[in-house]
């Protein structure tokens, strides 16, 4: 059972973008950094463990060349083994930032057409992180997918693998689940009414958050059958964020004990956390 | 963000902007030729050539405002004249009514089948007209061909794009908030029940596959809605059952907006209240282009125009006027092309002779130029 905690205020509603909200916990200092795209800017934050918010800053796009100022399509922290990399993207390109926001460290321009760092063209660009300071390097463009890409992803991959497992959510509401190795799909489940909008995992525990356009969130817990090695499922639990079509949904800690939610038009993070 | 947004939300917010003026011309009594002339006229107008030419090329979509600007022309296409009070509030209705149908469209690929209810409908106005009849045809092709063939991503992308377009705007509507499709808040009702969209199963089933692929076991669980499978499928043909009632004419009765209180007290995050001039000058080239595709015709013979009221009593849309919150206010980008067709016609043909001067002027660029020639005018 999950109560509904106290919500964080935002200055800008969210945006109706896929994967809206990203959160950064820090445990050291006690706080948990949270990313919501409003349009043209995208909203940092950072709050204490009831929710309590603490500070608020702002980023735009860069502009580039074009008619109007650019929309943010994304905002994400990468979390790598010697740093945590803030990226934004835009249609003009992508920009990378310390992980509190204050210093950009990068500046990707694209070319006119293309998106994200999964682009709508299907290319992947890859960069080279060094530990420290801004000698970021594009290493390489790997033109892998044919379909439209539509997220940010670290190695150690987050969020998304798990234990050989990769889950993939889909616009007819549907969660698929495959074997990594072979690529088989294992688990097929008729999650949502309308498009799946975001996936996070709770690494620890195994557990998949899956948030729809049909206003759902819903908690999954994933596990191997112990005879045939055989990926399966269990729903745990399934939340209901009335009239609010939600554009982002990630768990807040580790254990998946707390989730937050963003959604169109809504100018706050709801969050959630388990009795 | 989707290059390929503005004719579906121009055709659209067209199409509720006839109903709304066809209620309103009925019920202050305005006699039938003379309705039908100005339906005829703005129907005429929307779906010329030149028009459609322009609106279609693959473009970013535009601000409210200059949006709003095209509107008021396409408005005053004919002998009927609105108050900036009535303007105001026919724009609040029709951007909110298509708001509620993009946020109700089952799947993304709907919201072509609500254009179609829009043109449909559309098509019924005219339906004495062969000459204007033959232009929305023209459309309606046009249509099928280019987004007969986008895939659900593109859709999804599209759909995005409205909703960034409507972002934040929360206007009450009296009907809506009879009908129970709209909250006090200005937010509308998402339902949890009814059918999925096509190509959606019923949530609540899990199903896991072995390495075969054949199915090993199935579970149900409560996913907390009250759904069931969809019907059929609308039909994307030219003439056909849309299945989808969403974009089809329910303005059977006055309608009220209710300003007060529609956007909370947020800093301003919009680019409307950033408004930086380099923006003006792309979006006055936008209305160049629009509006100088627009074919007004000149008022033949001595009809006498007539102001339409979207309000019940003439001292209700002067109140209106005087108490419009100040971030709802859709300040008119400063050109003269609303005011009157010459005028249109004049900002056409400058942007005309922009294209072929080749001679450098002195200042630094075509639109600050554009910008200074208006302020001779």
């Amino acid at each position: 059972m999950f109560r509904w905690e106290r919500s964080i205020p935002l200055r800008g509603s969210a945006a109706a973008l896929c994967n809206n909200l990203s959160v950064l916990q820090l445990p050291a200092r006690n706080l948990t950094y949270f990313g919501v795209v409003h349009g043209p800017s995208a909203q940092l934050l950072s709050a204490a463990p009831e929710g309590v918010p603490l500070a608020q800053r702002q980023l735009h796009a860069k502009e580039g060349a074009g008619v109007s100022p650019p929309l943010i399509t994304q905002v994400h922290w990468c979390v790598l083994p010697f740093r945590v990399l803030l990226v934004l993207t835009s249609h003009r390109g992508i920009q990378m930032y310390e992980s509190n926001g204050y210093t950009m460290v990068y500046w990707h321009a694209l070319d006119s057409g293309d998106a994200s760092p999964g682009t709508w063209s299907g290319r992947v660009l890859v960069f080279d992180i060094p530990a420290k300071g801004p000698n970021i390097v594009l290493s390489e463009e790997l033109a892998g997918h044919q379909m439209p890409i539509t997220d940010i992803a670290t190695e150690p991959a987050q969020g998304q693998l798990w234990q050989g497992i990769i889950a993939a959510g889909y616009g007819n509401g549907q969660v698929h689940l495959y074997e990594a190795t072979t690529g088989n799909l294992h688990v097929q489940i008729n999650a949502h009414a309308r498009a799946i909008c975001a996936l996070d995992l709770a690494s620890e525990v195994g557990k998949l958050l899956s948030a729809g356009e049909d206003t759902f969130v819903h908690i999954w817990k994933l596990s191997r059958n112990p005879e045939s090695g055989y990926i399966e499922v269990e729903h745990c639990h399934g939340e209901c964020v009335a009239d609010t079509q939600l554009c982002g949904a990630r768990f807040c800690d580790s254990s998946g004990n707390s989730f937050a939610v963003t959604g169109y038009d809504l100018a706050e993070i709801r969050r959630f956390s388990s009795v | 963000m989707s290059v390929r947004t503005l004719p579906l939300l121009f055709l659209n917010l067209g199409g509720e902007m006839l109903y709304i003026l066809d209620q309103r011309l009925r019920a202050q009594n305005i006699p039938g030729d003379k309705a039908r002339k100005v339906l005829n006229d703005i129907i005429s107008t929307m779906f010329n050539r030149k028009f459609m030419e322009e609106l279609f090329k693959p473009q970013e979509l535009y601000s409210k405002k200059a949006l709003r600007t095209v509107y008021e022309r396409l408005a005053h296409a004919s002998i009927m004249k609105l108050n900036q009070a009535s303007m105001d509030k026919l724009y609040d209705l029709m951007t909110m009514a298509f708001k509620y149908q993009v946020l109700l469209c089952p799947r993304p690929k709907d919201v072509l089948l609500v254009t179609f209810n829009h043109l449909d409908t559309i098509k019924g106005f005219i339906r004495d007209s062969p000459t204007i009849l033959q232009q929305v045809d023209e459309t309606l092709r046009q249509l099928t061909e280019i987004y007969g063939g986008l895939s659900a991503g593109e859709f999804q992308l599209i759909r995005q794009t409205l909703l960034i377009f409507f972002q934040d705007l929360h206007i009450r509507v009296s009907m809506f908030l009879k009908d129970k499709v709209q909250n006090n808040n200005g937010r509308f009702v998402l339902p949890v029940s009814g059918p999925v969209p096509w190509g959606t199963e019923v949530p609540g089933l899990i199903r896991m596959f072995n390495n075969k692929g054949e199915e090993v076991k199935r579970i149900e669980f409560k996913h907390g809605g009250n759904y069931v499978p969809a019907p059929k499928e609308g039909s994307f043909e030219l003439y056909g059952d849309r299945v989808l009632k969403l974009g089809t004419n329910i303005v059977n009765q006055p309608v009220e907006t209710h300003v007060s209180g529609s956007s909370k007290n947020l800093a301003s995050w919009t680019q409307e209240s950033i408004a930086p001039n380099p923006l003006a000058k792309e979006e006055l080239n936008f209305l160049a282009r629009l509006m100088g595709g627009m074919e007004i015709k000149k008022p033949s013979g001595p009809e006498p125009g007539f102001r339409l009221n979207l309000f019940t009593t003439d001292e209700e849309e002067e109140q209106a006027a005087l108490t419009r919150p100040e971030e709802l206010s859709y300040e008119v980008i400063n050109i003269q092309a609303t005011q009157d067709q010459q005028r249109s016609e004049e900002l056409a043909r400058i942007m005309g002779e922009f294209e072929i001067t080749e001679q450098p002027r002195l200042s630094t660029s075509k639109g600050d130029d554009l910008l200074a020639m208006m302020d001779e005018l």
